[in-house]
């Protein structure tokens, strides 16, 4: 991948920046200019703003990769898993910090912040979101607190839908 | 008011290896080499994580523990002897994944294993001079020793982040003092993958002079003795030295029983003192006073006197991990993966 092309997307691997329609409060990850929710989609142009998801969810779905993409050989057999957030998305991520037999579906997992590969020894290096099992990255979220977002942005679920 | 600490978050991987499982694959005595260090386990980062993963995990805990807009930060360094990259700071990474981008400044900083702590004093200067609302301090290390080398059975990863301001402040800081000279007793020259130390010279003329001078000028300045303190956190290269030097000091076991990390996770470099520090304050209640001396070789030591606030009673350090999990969990891996995990198997040419 280009180092132009992974640059754009860092908002979205980094920090899960997304976007939400403030017509009818649907989230979307990644983010979209346009609500395909609201009856007339011209109700949501100009009305769709960033929204920073906050990294929680659990496992709706899961597989275990034994035959490794490029970059990931060190790391078989890993899980790679369907993650319903709680604002709404479902997203696709690896899950790190627990064995492959320790996954289930109904697991409540976390983002976390991970080397995701490098291009190659001297090239760069990409990093984004991944997730780890609630329980190991300790105890719970204080509402509307996701430790990466500026204030005046969060919302999120304490917000009521327009 | 003063500029003082207003929240922090420490992280450490979450896999282990053993001094014995060490010595298993050198043909030496590991068992004994790990009671010699006072190490009985030591972190090992996994394949995806590094300095700036770690750096970035421990300031988002740091940030949603002290309610930090991230906007707020002015100023952000990470000191580490373990930059990913050789050209490209670890700091501008850790900036944007908290969200604290473009309105900062940031670089990484270098000191061997106090770069965290001179870090905090920059970042002290900074927020009490008025230039900046929050400054953060990074402390993190992912450290190779070479294979076979003593080094290896306690060179681990870890790090801790702390958030320096005036409102809220959870520990004053009374005091800092340091204690620099040119002590050659260890060094990476620049294309080298493992380090270099002078032996046994890393002892008395390095590490113990620096932290035990460091410590009495700044006690001496204080007007207090070691008696005055109910924490003690020295910088931590195995478990046997700070022990020592805590007791040519005048330190009991008790002072430095949150203090002392290094024999459950091993020697984290920059987040040493810094992970000890996190972990006394964790279990820290107000009005107590604690005394932490960095060491990073080179040489030199930063001293801080602090003293937790009552703001540290309604302080809520329950999102992430406590210190205490990090040092009682953690799953064991045996040389093997561990040479896997941290790239000392060759692989033949992409």
């Amino acid at each position: 991948m280009s180092v132009a092309r992974f640059w754009r997307e860092t908002p979205r691997r980094y920090n899960l920046g997304g976007s939400k329609c403030t017509t009818c409060g649907t989230v979307y990850f990644p983010p979209r200019s346009v609500c395909p929710e609201c009856t007339s989609h011209r109700q949501s142009i100009e009305k769709m703003v960033p929204f920073q998801l906050s990294g929680d969810g659990e496992v709706i779905s899961y597989t275990i990769v034994h035959d490794a993409a490029e970059g990931f050989e060190m790391q078989v057999p890993y899980v790679v898993a369907l993650v319903q957030t709680v604002e709404g998305p479902i997203l696709t991520g690896q899950v790190v910090n627990v064995e492959p037999d320790g996954v289930r579906i109904g697991l409540k997992v976390r983002a976390t912040f991970r080397k995701l590969r490098e291009e190659g020894k001297a090239g760069v290096i990409h990093y984004g979101y991944k997730f780890a099992p609630a329980e190991e990255s300790g105890g719970r979220r204080p509402a509307g607190r996701t430790g990466t977002v500026p204030a005046t942005e969060a919302p999120a679920r304490d917000r009521a839908p327009a | 008011m003063e500029a003082g600490i207003v929240s922090y978050g420490a992280y450490v991987p979450r896999y282990r290896i053993t001094p014995e499982e060490i010595g298993r694959v050198w043909g030496t005595d590991g068992e004994g080499m790990g009671q010699g260090l006072n190490v009985h386990r030591k972190s090992v980062p996994a394949p995806d994580e590094d300095t700036i993963t770690i750096s970035t995990e421990a300031l988002r805990t740091a940030l949603v523990r002290g309610a930090i807009d991230p906007q707020q930060i002015g100023a952000l360094y990470v000191g580490s002897e373990s930059h990913p990259y050789a050209v490209k700071p670890t700091a501008t990474v850790v900036a944007q994944a908290v969200g604290a981008t473009p309105n900062l400044t940031a670089a990484d900083f270098e000191f061997a294993c106090k770069a965290g702590t001179a870090a905090i004093q920059t970042c002290l200067g900074l927020v009490g001079a008025g230039m900046i609302r929050y400054g953060v301090a990074i402390g993190t290390d992912t450290s190779q020793g070479a294979p076979g080398d003593a080094l290896e059975y306690s060179a681990s990863a870890g790090g801790a982040a702390f958030v320096v301001g005036r409102e809220r402040v959870i520990c004053r800081v009374l005091r800092t003092l340091s204690y620099t000279t040119d002590t050659p007793d260890f060094w990476r020259r620049e294309g080298q993958k493992y380090p270099s130390h002078g032996g046994r010279f890393t002892g008395e003329p390095a590490y113990f002079r620096h932290v035990s001078e460091c410590a009495r000028r700044t006690m001496e300045a204080a007007g207090t003795s070691p008696k005055d303190y109910r924490h003690v956190v020295f910088h931590q290269p195995n478990g046997k030295f700070p022990q020592r030097v805590g007791k040519q000091l005048g330190f009991s076991d008790e002072q430095m029983r949150y203090g002392l990390v290094t024999p459950y996770i091993g020697n984290t470099y920059s987040g040493a003192a810094l992970i000890g520090l996190a972990n006394v304050l964790d279990h820290a209640g107000p009005g107590e006073r604690i005394l932490v001396v960095g060491y990073g070789s080179g040489a030199g030591s930063d001293a801080f006197d602090l003293e937790t606030t009552d703001e540290l009673g309604r302080f809520d350090g329950s999102y992430g991990r406590p210190v205490q999990e990090y040092l009682d969990q953690g799953v064991e891996i045996s040389y093997a993966v561990y040479a896997k995990f941290r790239g000392k198997i060759h692989m033949g040419e992409a």
